[in-house]
């Protein structure tokens, strides 16, 4: 999917290798007091709280309360993941912080995986049958593969959002929508009426998927009506749906899905 | 037959562009002598085959792809018959404008310590007598042979190690050749350049931020005049009658943390007037004293006439990356008007001096700060364009906030030195325009809604039309007077270049750097 | 298995010894026997301006330089080329061969008599018909220059089928004459061309751009040059100096 914002930086700074001359990374992090720590804590607080959640908890990225971090295993590999960002993930560098900062921003992620890491209760083969069967999330989502396209995709779910934030999406499934997803409804000058979501858009196009998965792309001049319709999304609430024990059931199967993460 | 050829070959050809052809740019619309077509910089082409009425017939002719896989910004220039552009970092290449094939190419080997906050791109060449003039992105001055494409002579501008490159179209003036440099996220010192055209000896240079017992220093707290930045990345105008040239400067480093650095911080984010044979400073104006938001003004200035203010003047109309279009006096560089264009939060407006009064709390903080415009700012590097048909400045808008983020100044050579950055609003998905300004007002007289804020500039045509180029590949033509949509194409790649437009043979032709390639267009044979 | 053996129980003197066999079977045919030089460039020289380093000398060696006569080498093993840098690294440390002749008036018979700044170029100025000769000191041997110099078609390539995919401006030297359907006659150098397109430089230095289908004719004459022999035009003597005079020409090096 297209995110045109950072597109537009990305434009502004597209960042080439050379742009740090900095001597070579020290392979541990020589910025670990307590004044550190609390100097990293104020910088996640204004530049990573807002995805990763302000304790780190997780929302948008990952929790990061965790003793250890796939991506970033040591010293060296957590400075860069920050200074880098993740390609191909909503996780972008950080070039606004200088080389101590990155190490102090480190510190304070580290000292987050120290903290008591969340317990998903529930039974994990019910979720998964609960997945296919009552929640019939395959029609709209795809697992390894297999399931619709209109939402997202749900292989590694459990890496990337930290349970709480998969429960509170059963719940609230507008609240904290990706970047870049909008459900679209169009009014075509030929009179055909379809809603889904958009799958890319520019001045003069639009191409999005209905909720039947079907792609559509459009001319904007051959649409009578166009609306985003921003913060809104066609992914029912399961919380009448599902009781509460089916809801663990459903959270702790989703918490499973790592991938090859 | 030997003989005869031989005989020949003592006749050739030599000057191709003297500085007279270049001043009359105007009158020969079938070649593009200069960066924005002529030394009023207005990118306006005075050929009219293609108009509003057939635009809609407007095909590919053919498309150069370039030999790198960075993007292409070059406004290639065009001289009887021959296209000459730039490639990404520093390459040049002549191409035959009735086929597309190249006739020579000069490659050149970057050195590996090269830097730049951004992309190693190229944005033109300039063209003198028979000679091309690259600035190269290690910060040196090259010129070619217009035939071959040897090297003639090649001097070092500055030392790169230390974060100079250059990256815009040198501007040929009379028989020099002027300039900028880039590198204002490195903390370097900015000047303005010129250079003998035939011995690449330096006539002068001006620095954009004075030293220690020059006037303007006492506008930098200590010793941040050192690593004050105002760079001079893209090309001016130029006035023959005036003897002067336009250029503007970036902004004063470190970018966002202006504590160690209070004060106007002279002659950043400025306009200046200098005379073309010393490089004497005539005139200044600043538009954003003491920036911390990054906002150069290195915008395109155009030159135009009009009656401002009850009485008939030279101007100067910029544009300026603050969001706000500014008319001053060419002659004395007084403030004429000035009128926002563009989403802004951080001013009340300007004072009758043209100085903003300041919105309190709009400064970068270490949380973050939301202020309209983004860094990137309501424009930017790219063209506009002035039509003196339709008596309308068109300028490529972005409406776009940001989040600034201040952060610690540590200077080390060769290393950023911005203290701190920005992030985009999250949840928002910014957009941009084409602007149709009143110039003498800055009242708006259309605009054009594009997707996403733009990165590529406009020209427009005596055939009523205005080309535009979007981030998503699409090139397009509007009705210069209404704005209306006429004709587009989709070339595939962003497009984060400016428009030109040239005669081959005798037939119209536009081009437009894309993605990694070059596209022209003419009218379909019907 | 065996070379990489051979490398291990090597010296350097051995690993040279190795590459001049090499070098002897593969590369004297166009550099000579003694690496100064014929088709190919002399290569006796403490600096190599395509290889400044034994990595780049590797790249020229297994890739060849594309454009121009220097094929690649596939069926040379990664030590094999080693033994031939070896090799040619110890040419450069030979002293060049002494040039007979007055540099200085060789320098004024380029520009007077010989005229030769109207077809060729150096440091960017003169006539574009012929290849430039800012470099020409280190690309070709004395010998090569003084046969170039009374015998222009001796070197002129007869074809470019051995190592050329597609036209590389400037390095691929073809003779063009044509006659296009409006009854313009042309002769010149070509420049660039394709299926569809040729693009040639006449002798005035003014390049020309015809569809083929706008010609009545179109001849390559390879194998030929419009630059005229020397010999009776300029003395032995004056040869010599002249020859003197172009081995100077070392461009930036």
């Amino acid at each position: 999917m297209l995110r045109p914002v950072i597109f537009g930086l990305a434009c502004a700074l597209a960042l080439p290798a050379q742009l740090f001359f900095e001597e070579t990374i020290p392979k541990t992090n020589p910025y670990t007091g307590a004044a550190d720590v609390k100097r990293g804590q104020q910088l996640f607080l204004g530049q990573c709280g807002g995805c990763h959640g302000p304790q780190g908890e997780g929302g948008r990225g990952p929790s990061l309360q965790r003793p250890k971090l796939a991506k970033a295993p040591d010293d060296e590999s957590l400075y860069k993941l920050i200074r880098e960002g993740v390609p191909g993930t909503e996780m972008p560098g950080s070039w606004v912080l200088i080389a101590r900062e990155v190490w102090q921003v480190a510190a304070f992620v580290r000292s987050l995986g120290r903290t008591a890491e969340e317990t998903v209760s529930g039974d994990r083969a019910r979720g998964a049958d609960l997945y296919r069967t009552k929640g019939k999330c395959a029609q709209c989502h795809v697992i390894a593969g297999q399931g619709g396209g209109l939402g997202p995709e749900l292989t590694e779910i459990g890496a990337r959002r930290s349970a709480r934030f998969l429960r509170a999406k059963l719940e609230q499934p507008e609240a904290q929508l990706p970047d870049g997803f909008v459900q679209v409804r169009v009014v075509a000058k030929d009179g055909r009426r379809l809603t889904g979501v958009r799958l890319n858009e520019d001045t003069f196009t639009v191409q999005m998927r209905d909720l039947n998965d079907r792609l559509h792309s459009f001319l904007k001049q051959d649409l009578k009506e166009f609306h985003k319709d921003w913060g809104r999304s066609p992914m029912p609430e399961y919380r009448t749906a599902f009781s509460a024990t089916e809801m663990d059931d459903l959270v702790a199967y989703l918490a499973s899905l790592r991938g090859g993460l | 037959m030997k003989l005869v050829i031989f005989l020949l070959a003592a006749l050739s050809l030599n000057a191709q562009v003297p500085y007279d052809r270049i001043r009359g740019a105007d009158t020969e619309p079938g070649n593009w002598l200069t960066y924005s077509g002529n030394y009023s910089s207005h990118r306006f082409t005075r050929l009219n085959q293609i108009t509003a009425a057939n635009v809609r017939r407007l095909k590919p002719a053919w498309v150069y792809q370039i030999k790198a896989r960075e993007k292409v910004q070059t406004t290639p220039l065009v001289v009887d018959g021959i296209m000459y552009l730039t490639e990404p970092p520093s390459d040049v290449t002549a191409l035959d404008t009735r086929t597309g094939r190249p006739l020579w190419s000069y490659r050149r080997p970057m050195p590996k310590g090269v830097r730049g906050c951004c992309a190693q791109i190229n944005r033109g060449a300039a063209i003198l007598d028979d000679m091309v003039f690259l600035g190269t992105f290690d910060a040196h001055l090259v010129a070619l042979d217009i035939k071959t494409g040897l090297v003639r002579w090649d001097v070092t501008v500055a030392d790169y190690n230390v974060g100079h490159s250059i990256t815009v179209a040198p501007l040929a003036v009379k028989d020099k050749i002027v300039v900028g440099i880039a590198g204002g996220e490195y903390g370097v010192r900015g000047f303005l350049d010129a250079y003998d055209a035939k011995t690449g000896k330096r006539a002068w240079r001006f620095w954009t931020v004075p030293a220690a017992g020059e006037p303007g220093v006492e506008t930098w707290a200590g010793d941040s005049y050192k690593t004050g930045a105002a760079t001079t990345w893209v090309t001016g105008a130029y006035d023959p009658e005036q003897n002067l040239v336009f250029w503007g400067t970036g902004n004063p480093g470190p970018d966002w943390n202006g504590e160690a650095r209070k004060g106007d911080n002279l002659y950043s984010d400025s306009l200046l007037a200098l005379d073309a044979d010393t490089g004497q400073l005539k005139w200044y104006f600043q538009f954003t004293p003491h920036d911390v938001h990054d906002w150069d003004s290195t915008e395109v200035p155009v030159l135009a006439e009009g009656v401002v203010h009850g009485q008939k003047r030279k101007l100067v109309l910029f544009a300026n990356r603050n969001a706000f279009y500014y008319v001053l006096d060419r002659q004395s560089g007084k403030f004429l008007v000035g009128k926002q264009f563009a989403k802004q939060t951080w001013a009340k407006g300007l004072d009758d001096s043209g100085r903003p009064i300041r919105i309190p709390n709009t400064s970068p903080t270490v949380e973050g700060t939301k202020v309209y415009p983004s860094v990137p700012g309501a424009t930017n590097w790219f063209s506009p364009s002035y039509s003196p048909m339709a008596n309308l400045l068109y300028v490529a808008t972005r409406d776009e906030g940001g989040i600034y983020y201040m952060g610690e100044a540590e200077y080390r050579p060769g290393s950023q030195f911005n203290a701190g950055g920005f992030r985009p609003i999250p949840g928002e998905e910014p957009t941009g325009a084409i602007r149709a300004l009143k110039p003498n007002s800055g009242e708006l007289a259309w605009e054009f809604k594009l997707h996403t804020p733009p990165w590529a500039g406009v020209m427009s045509t005596a055939g009523g039309l205005v080309f535009g180029g979007t981030n998503e590949g699409d090139f397009f033509a509007l009705d210069a007077t209404s704005g209306k949509l006429l004709w587009r194409f989709q070339t595939g790649g962003p497009i984060t270049s400016n428009p030109m437009s040239y005669l081959s043979g005798s037939k119209q032709h536009v081009a437009i750097a894309s993605g990694s390639a070059v596209f022209t267009f003419a009218l379909e044979e019907q | 298995m065996k070379s990489t053996l051979a490398a291990v129980l090597c010296s350097g003197l051995c690993l040279a010894q190795n590459g001049e066999r090499l070098f002897q079977g593969n590369c004297a045919l166009c550099h000579g026997p003694r690496g100064d030089g014929g088709k190919g460039t002399n290569l006796a020289q403490p600096r190599l301006p395509r290889a400044p380093d034994d990595e780049a000398l590797f790249r020229v060696i297994r890739q060849g330089i594309p454009g121009t006569e220097m094929p690649g080498t596939r069926h040379f093993s990664d030590d094999d080329i080693r033994e031939v840098i070896s090799f040619v690294r110890s040419l450069g440390q030979t002293t060049p061969p002494k040039v007979e002749g007055d540099a200085a008036h060789g320098a004024e018979l380029y520009r007077g008599k010989g005229n030769c700044a109207a077809c060729h170029t150096m440091g960017g100025r003169g006539g574009a018909m012929g290849p430039d000769l800012t470099e020409i000191g280190v690309r070709r041997s004395p010998g090569h220059i003084r046969t170039s110099i009374v015998d222009p078609e001796a070197w002129v390539p007869d074809n470019f089928l051995n190592y050329r995919w597609y036209s590389l401006i400037p390095d691929n030297f073809v003779q063009v004459r044509l006659v296009a359907r409006g009854g313009q006659r042309l002769t010149g150098v070509r420049i660039n061309e394709d299926p569809f397109s040729i693009q040639i430089r006449d002798a005035g230095d003014r390049v020309h751009s015809f569809w083929k289908t706008e010609l009545a004719e179109l001849h390559k004459d390879w194998g030929k040059s419009p630059m005229p022999s020397y010999r009776g035009v300029l003395t032995p003597g004056e040869i010599d100096d002249l020859v003197a005079y172009l081995v100077t020409l070392r461009g930036g090096s």
